[in-house]
């Protein structure tokens, strides 16, 4: 059985560590923060200008003036610092950001990645999202396998404009986690009652099987 | 020298050109400039190129400005949430130039800073880079992004004091402060403007020397993604 939502996201948290700071993208990726190992240390920072995110609100406690980068409504902890975009992506841009979970509607074998445009449909514009991939020191992309109209979305060349060459390190689908190695994709873990032979039939990249237990 | 003013149309009053172009702090409709920009449509100005990361909603914030089609141009790193935005813009109304978002922070930063320009690792490989000069440092290549300096910048603080220091709240601070700094000329508006040395000295973001003019102004904090959790 493909992984939901929540599980790739469950996934994607064991690519934490402790003591890291970490930047989460919209969508999937924000879930990622209902799984971090309760012993662990972890700061997400979020590119509008705020380091050490605390959870959604209540209804009482909602703040106009404290948003994360999805304009979502969020709040504080004892920890937490706000600074200026500028300061953010310095942060982010200096390398000191360990790991940034994103989406993408295309992944390809050497790594570049394409999510931010589709050209005279959707022109929505990066974000963040160009900042972060050259930035930060690790970058895991979790997304469906295949797109609405079942087509593979792990190609051996992105069609879409790039949001970054070569920068991705793992990419953890509904079907399972691939790695990007030098040639090459190589499949390392697969989701429960997925087949090796599925994910070929769904995968557009050279694929080196490689299943780790 | 009096920088207090008693309204954002007041404040505006002889700074305005068609053509001209405007720097406007805020992410999202969070830290957004809200009465500077409803002054700014009152003017009429026309043509005007908006350094701001985002360009409101259809009704509120900068939205406001492209109903009127008073903007030629945007330069922004997001416009998802604009559905007019994107209708000008595949129509060929309005130009627009994205930008990275850290790119666009560090340019207005580095405009306001005297810095021309500067090289970075952001958009290496996309068409972002395209007809940029390209640099290698230490094996790693690197793409030319200019400073940004605008004709005016329109900013919302939290507090600000007579002489024009300014104290930003929580994540409304964003682009406030480097837009502050990219304008020749800049119009700061505040929850409460309070007597000079009553801010904290060691916790003003926004030195008096960035702005021009101040006013005090009502705000209405639209919410763009309302979201909780169970209480």
């Amino acid at each position: 059985m493909a992984w939901t939502r929540e599980q790739m996201a469950e996934r994607a948290a064991k690519e934490l560590e402790d003591g890291f700071y970490v930047n989460l993208g919209i969508g999937i990726p924000t879930l990622v923060s209902n799984y971090v190992p309760s012993d662990y240390d972890i700061t997400l920072q979020s590119e509008n200008g705020m380091m050490g995110m605390g959870p959604f609100p209540t209804e009482e406690n909602i703040d106009a003036d404290l948003i994360n980068a999805g304009k979502q409504t969020i709040t504080e902890l004892p920890r937490s610092s706000y600074f200026s975009s500028s300061a953010s992506f310095a942060m982010i841009r200096g390398g000191h950001i360990d790991l940034s979970v994103l989406g993408a509607m295309e992944v390809a074998q050497n790594g570049d990645l394409a999510n931010w445009m589709i050209p005279g449909k959707l022109v929505k514009g990066m974000g963040g999202a160009m900042d972060l991939v050259s930035g930060v020191k690790r970058i895991v992309v979790v997304m469906d396998h295949t797109n609405k109209k079942g087509e593979t979305k792990v190609l051996k060349e992105c069609t879409l404009p790039l949001t970054g060459k070569g920068v991705v390190d793992l990419i953890i689908t509904d079907l399972g986690v691939m790695e990007v190695r030098e040639d090459a994709l190589a499949l390392i873990e697969l989701a429960p009652e997925v087949s090796v032979e599925e994910v070929q039939a769904k995968t557009e990249a050279d694929l080196v099987i490689d299943l780790q237990d | 020298m009096k920088k207090v003013y008693t309204s954002a149309t007041d404040a505006l009053e002889g700074l305005v050109f068609d053509g001209m172009t405007i720097a406007v702090g805020g992410f999202g409709l969070c830290g957004i400039p809200e009465n500077l920009i409803l002054a700014l449509r009152e003017t009429g100005v026309k043509d005007i190129t908006v350094v701001s990361n985002n360009c409101g909603v259809d009704d509120f914030g900068m939205g406001l400005l492209l109903q009127t089609r008073q903007i030629k141009k945007m330069v922004s790193s997001y416009v998802g949430e604009n559905a007019e935005f994107m209708r000008q813009y595949l129509s060929g109304e309005l130009e627009l130039e994205f930008n990275p978002q850290g790119t666009l922070a560090e340019r207005l930063r580095a405009g306001g800073a005297g810095i021309p320009g500067f090289y970075t690792k952001t958009g290496v490989g996309t068409i972002i880079a395209e007809g940029k000069e390209h640099k290698e440092f230490d094996g790693e290549t690197y793409i030319l992004e200019r400073g940004i300096k605008t004709d005016l910048a329109i900013v919302k603080a939290w507090k600000g004091d007579e002489k024009g220091n300014l104290t930003y709240r929580k994540t409304a601070m964003n682009f406030n402060p480097e837009c502050a700094t990219a304008g020749k000329v800049t119009l700061a508006e505040v929850e409460e403007i309070v007597p000079v040395g009553s801010l904290d000295k060691m916790a003003i973001h926004t030195p008096e020397v960035y702005v021009q003019r101040i006013i005090q102004g009502d705000h209405e904090k639209r919410i763009e993604q309302r979201t909780v959790r169970a209480s």
